[in-house]
């Protein structure tokens, strides 16, 4: 719910904007008061709100799964393993449907990143002021901030940083199995002898090095821009509910629609991920 | 919005992860699903293999009754033939005792009538004699003719 004193625009604006984390102009590390100061850090400054829901959700998916495989038994599954179990062996069927090679990192890696990208997605689904304004209460009342000024974003996998962090750690492993698989002469020969033959090795060059760094790119766009696209769209419909009730009971038929039709996003985006994140891999375990 | 550390911070966190999962997640869950897919699997091969006992079972318990229906009409065959021969042997016995017994009374019977007849003889002879000697009374030394007698009497 927008407050009185706010705009709009200023709603929209406040709630895409993250806690920052970094170096202030004035030559020390605090917390950015605005997007323009959070600009104005450069690199080195972190989105501790996106870390740490990252983190929180990354903790959560471990000590759950953790808890269900250390007694882990081959009798008759409860409620909980039996789902977890379900998961498993719904992530190990994808791997060897899509992964020729043999390596045990992959259904792992694959699991991890399924049920970490649809937890970080699923925070989407929680309406979108109640985490801010939770936090906006607890900066005013027991840290005396400004609520204008703390900025709370929840949904870890709309921050670019977030989904290129994923795509970057699978884009590492893509090189180093292809390094490790094929050895660098291997590697470097299928990015310059392919696909026009050494005469066209510049051609090749760019061809394939493209190809290569598009790969991490667009995994990572695509989780973004789809769930920053389903968060925005949240955030919009909630600009109704200080719009009048009519137009706010609207705006919360809306917010069931969206919610319901983004279940299917979120789950489809965390999908697409982890398969995506096998095939690549996959194709960095192939000679071609 | 901006492209900042948080990317390396995320980047850290996913190997963490990653490693975290394949050390402690993975595999114990992998190692219960394989554990129940063969304890399955076992109990599949252990039901069939029990279905497939059964009916060997089945045939042998028949071949058994069959067997054993065999031996018992053997058994009755052999007592019948034996109990025929057991009237047949007390018949023979019977059967001789009888003759036995026919044989020892004829015996006797004989030995009566020789005795019988050895007493007739000897009271005829001394009948002879007395009847002679009252015919001739002194002319007649019965010690003198003792012999003569004694002939008589075995021609008799």
């Amino acid at each position: 719910m927008a407050s009185e004193t706010l705009t709009a625009s200023g709603y929209i604006h406040h709630h895409l904007t993250n806690l920052t984390f970094g170096h202030l102009a004035g030559g020390h590390w605090a917390f950015a008061n605005s997007a323009e100061q959070a600009k104005e850090m450069g690199f080195w400054a972190f989105n501790v709100d996106m870390l740490g829901w990252s983190l929180f959700l990354a903790l959560f998916f471990f000590f759950l799964f953790r808890s269900v495989a250390k007694r882990a038994t081959s009798g008759v599954p409860g409620g909980l393993q039996n789902f977890i179990e379900w998961l498993v062996e719904f992530v190990d069927s994808s791997v060897r449907g899509s992964f020729s090679g043999k390596n045990d990192l992959i259904a792992p890696l694959a699991l991890t990143v399924f049920v970490w990208v649809f937890l970080m997605n699923f925070m989407d689904l929680l309406p979108v002021d109640w985490l801010p304004m939770t936090a906006e209460q607890f900066g005013k009342h027991a840290l005396g901030m400004d609520p204008l000024h703390v900025f709370f974003r929840v949904v870890p996998s709309a921050d670019p940083n977030i989904t290129f962090g994923l795509a970057l750690g699978v884009f590492w492993l893509m090189l180093y199995y292809s390094v490790k698989i094929k050895g660098i002469g291997g590697f470097l020969a299928e990015l310059a002898f392919q696909p026009f033959g050494k005469f066209g090795l510049p051609f090749n060059l760019i061809l394939e090095g493209i190809s290569l760094i598009s790969k991490p790119i667009s995994l990572s766009l695509r989780l973004f821009g789809n769930m920053y696209a389903g968060e925005t769209i949240f955030i919009l419909i909630a600009l109704m509910y200080s719009a009048g009730w009519l137009l706010g009971s609207f705006g919360g038929l809306l917010q069931i629609g969206w919610a319901i039709f983004h279940i299917l996003i979120i789950l489809l985006q965390a999908f697409i991920f982890m398969t995506l994140t096998i095939v690549y891999l996959d194709m960095a375990h192939q000679h071609h | 919005m901006n492209i900042n550390a948080t990317l390396f911070g995320q980047s850290i966190a996913f190997f963490v992860f990653v490693w975290l999962v394949m050390k402690y997640i993975w595999p114990p869950l992998i190692a219960a699903l394989d554990e129940r897919k063969k304890t399955i699997a076992d109990g599949l091969a252990a039901a069939e293999r029990g279905k497939h006992q059964q009916v060997l079972a089945e045939q042998h318990a028949a071949e058994e009754l069959h067997a054993a229906k065999g031996r018992a009409a053997e058994i009755i065959a052999r007592a019948e033939k034996r109990a025929a021969e057991i009237i047949d042997e007390a018949k023979h016995a019977a059967h001789a005792e009888g003759d036995r017994v026919k044989a020892a009374a004829n015996a006797e019977l004989e030995q009566e009538v020789n005795r019988a007849r050895e007493q007739l003889r000897a009271q005829v002879v001394s009948l002879a004699v007395v009847g002679a000697g009252k015919v001739l009374k002194r002319e007649i030394d019965t010690k003198a003719h003792d012999d003569l007698l004694k002939d008589l009497v075995a021609q008799l």
